[in-house]
């Protein structure tokens, strides 16, 4: 038995404490927004906040997380789709399947807290998630755009 | 043939279907069209959303919400929104009061497939379908604006409809009100449809944003991946990693014991599955099993040993499939100068983001399905024939993909095996997820080949011969045996055929020679975004490069000289050359290369600006890519299918390859199985030049150029041409 602080409730989960986190939170969490990819944290579609940190939760087990970590998933990240992120993805229409999308999301959450207003090269770095639709540059667009940088809406209108 | 285990269960898998159907719905079969009027005379069932069905594309609620029914799967590629546009476009609803329903195979197979076709793949979608939904829509706007005309006494003549309100004079009644009178209205007969002009579209043939974001930005939407049943349980598999050998044994003792797990399984004669509580548990467990398989010969194949198999046949004598006019031998034989080059692909696998997985419950006398698939009748033909359950008994639960790209067609090798699990839990769904290694290693891959070019110049430099022969594996030889006539396989030759409309070259050439050579092997192959348009545009496009070098000619003009009988491909060719700035300065170190081919009913080309270190590493600044697919739905989708297809089609280019050794494939992750991220995506533009006079796809069109116009940036860069792929495989400098 463990004591999770997921998106702002305690739960009790039961788990070995070698399984992944991912695995914790969609099967016992249930909660399903977080997606398997790989299982080796390279595609990033497990993506999730620990205290504030992005995180590839498919290789962090659970006995890695204490009581105390706060962690956020996609479910968790806004009230109606409001934070700004979501609304610039919406905006941009960035998602195509979709399915690696909330890991993008959490990606580009974490990216601009660090950095408010990045740079293309900021988002090179830090946006290392894989999307096999290849949403790519709506994605830079989307993250410019919530970022508030102009440049962003200029290209939606130039696409449109 | 003996070894093409998974050929034979495709194969079994269609003729099952057309029996049970014709069996389940009396007397119709796959692909037997329904007459048109059947699909516009109403069910007169409530659908799902409690709204009056107009007809068996557009039912409307009370508060005016249009519910559009689809039926093709959507996987990420936009089909969903572009059908819904061209039904509300005639329907002249409201755009902001649409929503859609799925239609269940069940449902249109109870309904004599009224429905048509499900399938989505070979970029079909919309160009398929598109005659029957704008009747569809058009056929409901009539019927609302009848029963209107009958309520006011008036004439239907007087009456004009938009934005789902219809008016006369100062009377006015919204669609919503006057839906349940319209359903009572006889449909118009279908030679009485007149469609729109689409230069008068309001709805379609705009950038519509997509309907169906909204819950892909909070993790509300619920994959087939997703599904939580009660009482569920999961499965993980192993397949025999050298393709099809058979199980010897497999020790289960320490697995059985292990937490949650609830059975150790043979599944078929190749894979073991174990089921368990959670499918982490049923995961960890298997890796505990030790399993022998009966290997064989095939243990001994390697891309060594295939690159011999396809070399051996560019110079073998036979071909499985040929085009020609003149005589290409003996025009290059004297000509003033040859051009030769062999180009080699590798095999790919599709790496949908979402893996393969069915849940699957059986009950006495009910079967369902959980899965995300391409070809929604297919699941349920699969789910049928492998649960003994009658086609009318079945059930498969839509879910949008978690991508698709041709893996998820015909095949439903997941079906099976999730339906050969559950058999063993009767009244308890199980759900089988295939693990990242599962679906690297058990895919159907894009066939390998290697292509021998010749060409031969006049002394002007124009080209006056042209051999190509390519050595590869079948698709059909995999899937569709059928496909295959006397021997001859023109499905390999996509991109190069003569016969306008669908695939032809875009090319003249006085003497010209294309030949197949068929050289399969163990390893299963299938339709992969693009197909053989990937491959054989490479090929053609490469080597046409070639020759304008050795003729001395700009890239473009050499092209713009062979392509006077083919004026579509030349205006989209000419269009990315305009808009992709060929011949005009780039900055120092900067260098493009351009390419066209067709495919899927569409014209597609494409520039490419690269540059390459002196170390030899490549960027890809920036790529314009111009489309002509007929009549344009959506341009702001299909410049999203233009990006995605950039990021497909280089990702392929630069890393995809199956490594193939000891019969299996030993790449089986992302960290071996590179693919490409957004700091390596280029700036793409778009530039759609529809001429409305055809119907074409999206999807897959773009992706053949992608790596061509590549390769020929770096020729430009490097003054070498490359010649295999990927290119992480290749010094550049």
């Amino acid at each position: 038995m463990a004591k999770l602080n997921i998106n702002g409730k305690v739960r009790d989960v039961q788990a070995e404490p070698d399984t992944p986190l991912l695995w914790v939170i969609r099967e016992q969490v249930g909660l399903t927004g977080t997606k398997y990819g790989c299982g080796v944290a390279q595609c990033g579609a497990c993506s999730v906040h620990i205290n504030g940190e992005v995180q590839r939760s498919c290789s962090i087990p659970l006995s890695a997380v204490k009581a105390g970590d706060k962690i956020v998933t996609i479910e968790g990240l806004s009230a109606n789709s409001s934070h700004p992120v979501q609304k610039a993805w919406a905006a941009v229409d960035v998602p195509q399947c979709g399915y690696c999308q909330s890991g993008q999301i959490m990606a580009a959450v974490a990216l601009l807290k660090k950095k408010s207003k990045p740079t293309d090269a900021d988002i090179d770095t830090a946006m290392t998630n894989i999307c096999r639709c290849g949403t790519y540059q709506r994605i830079r667009e989307a993250v410019h755009l919530a970022a508030g940088n102009t440049r962003a809406a200029d290209r939606a209108t130039r696409r449109s | 043939m003996k070894k093409m285990v998974f050929g034979k269960g495709q194969r079994l898998s269609r003729r099952a279907f057309v029996v049970n159907a014709t069996t389940a719905a009396g007397g119709f079969a796959l692909g037997l069209n329904v007459p048109f009027a059947d699909a516009l005379a109403h069910h007169g069932k409530a659908s799902e959303h409690n709204a009056t069905e107009v007809n068996l594309w557009v039912a409307i609620e009370p508060d005016d919400t249009c519910v559009i029914r689809i039926a093709r799967s959507e996987m990420g590629q936009g089909t969903l929104t572009g059908l819904a546009q061209l039904v509300a476009e005639e329907l002249e609803c409201d755009w902001k009061k649409v929503e859609t329903e799925g239609i269940s195979p069940s449902r249109n197979l109870a309904s004599k497939r009224a429905w048509g076709e499900m399938g989505t793949g070979g970029s079909r979608g919309i160009r398929v379908s598109q005659d029957y939904v704008r009747k569809g829509g058009a056929a409901a706007r009539m019927m609302l604006l009848q029963a209107a005309a009958d309520q006011w006494k008036v004439p239907v003549g007087e009456l004009s409809a938009s934005d789902g309100i219809i008016t006369h004079g100062n009377k006015k009644i919204s669609y919503g009100k006057i839906a349940a009178a319209a359903a009572k209205i006889t449909p118009p007969d279908p030679k009485d449809i007149k469609l729109k002009d689409p230069k008068s579209w309001k709805i379609a043939g705009k950038p519509m944003k997509r309907l169906d974001t909204a819950d892909k930005l909070n993790g509300a939407k619920v994959y087939a991946i997703d599904v939580k049943l009660p009482g569920m349980l999961n499965a993980a598999i192993k397949d025999a990693p050298v393709f099809g050998s058979k199980i010897v044994s497999f020790d289960d003792g320490k697995a059985a014991k292990m937490p949650g797990v609830k059975k150790v399984m043979k599944v078929k004669d190749t894979a073991v599955a174990v089921v368990a509580d959670t499918w982490w548990h049923a995961k960890t467990a298997l890796e505990a099993v030790d399993v022998k398989w009966d290997e064989g010969e095939n243990a001994k194949v390697s891309n060594a040993t295939i690159k011999e198999r396809l070399e051996e046949g560019l110079s073998a004598a036979e071909n499985n499939g040929e085009r020609k006019n003149g005589n290409a031998l003996a025009a290059i034989a004297g000509a003033a100068k040859k051009v030769e080059a062999t180009y080699s692909t590798p095999f790919l696998s599709h790496a949908c983001m979402e893996m393969m997985n069915a849940t699957v419950k059986l009950s006495k006398d009910r079967a369902e399905c959980w899965v995300p698939t391409q070809n929604l009748e297919a699941s349920l033909a699969a789910l049928s024939e492998s649960s003994g359950v009658p086609l009318a008994q079945c059930e498969v639960h839509r879910h949008d993909l978690g991508g698709g790209f041709g893996r998820r067609g015909g095949t439903q090798d997941y079906v099976h095996q999730a339906v050969a699990i559950a058999k063993e839990f009767p009244d308890t769904p199980v759900k089988l997820i295939w693990s990242r290694e599962e679906d690297q290693a058990h895919d159907f891959y894009r066939p390998t080949s290697m292509c021998k070019m010749s060409a031969g110049l006049d002394e002007k430099g124009e080209l006056v011969g042209l051999h190509v022969r390519s050595s590869g594996q079948s698709i059909n030889a995999w899937l569709n045996p059928a496909g295959i006539q006397n021997g001859k396989d023109m499905r390999q030759l996509q991109g190069w055929y003569e016969a306008a409309g669908d695939a032809q070259l875009g090319y003249t050439v006085p003497n010209l020679l294309i030949e197949y050579v068929m050289r399969n092997t163990h390893v299963p192959v299938g339709p992969w975004r693009g197909v053989n348009t990937n491959q054989n545009a490479v090929y053609m496009e490469c080597f046409i490069e070639e020759c304008a070098r050795a003729a001395g000619k700009d890239s473009l003009e050499f092209r713009r000289s062979l392509m006077k009988n083919h004026p579509k491909h030349l205006a989209v060719l000419n269009a990315v050359a305009e808009k992709g700035d060929w011949g005009k300065p780039l900055p120092v170190g900067v260098h493009r290369g351009i390419a066209q081919f067709m495919g899927y009913g569409s014209y597609s080309a494409a520039t490419a600006e690269v540059s390459v270190d002196a170390k030899g590493k490549l960027k890809v600044h920036r790529m314009v890519l111009a489309l002509n697919c007929g009549h344009a739905v959506n341009p702001g989708q299909i410049a999203a299918q233009v990006e995605g297809s950039v990021a497909y089609g280089l990702t392929a280019t630069l890393y995809g390859e199956m490594v193939i050794d000891k019969g299996r494939v030993t790449n089986t992750n992302f960290d071996t199985y590179e693919i490409m991220r957004l700091a390596e995506m280029p700036k793409v533009e778009t530039v759609i030049v529809p001429t409305y006079d055809f119907w074409g796809g999206v999807g897959e069109p773009t992706i053949c150029v992608v790596a061509p116009a590549v390769l020929n940036a770096i020729h430009a860069a490097t003054g070498k041409p490359v010649h295999e792929l990927p290119l992480k495989n290749v010094k550049l400098v």
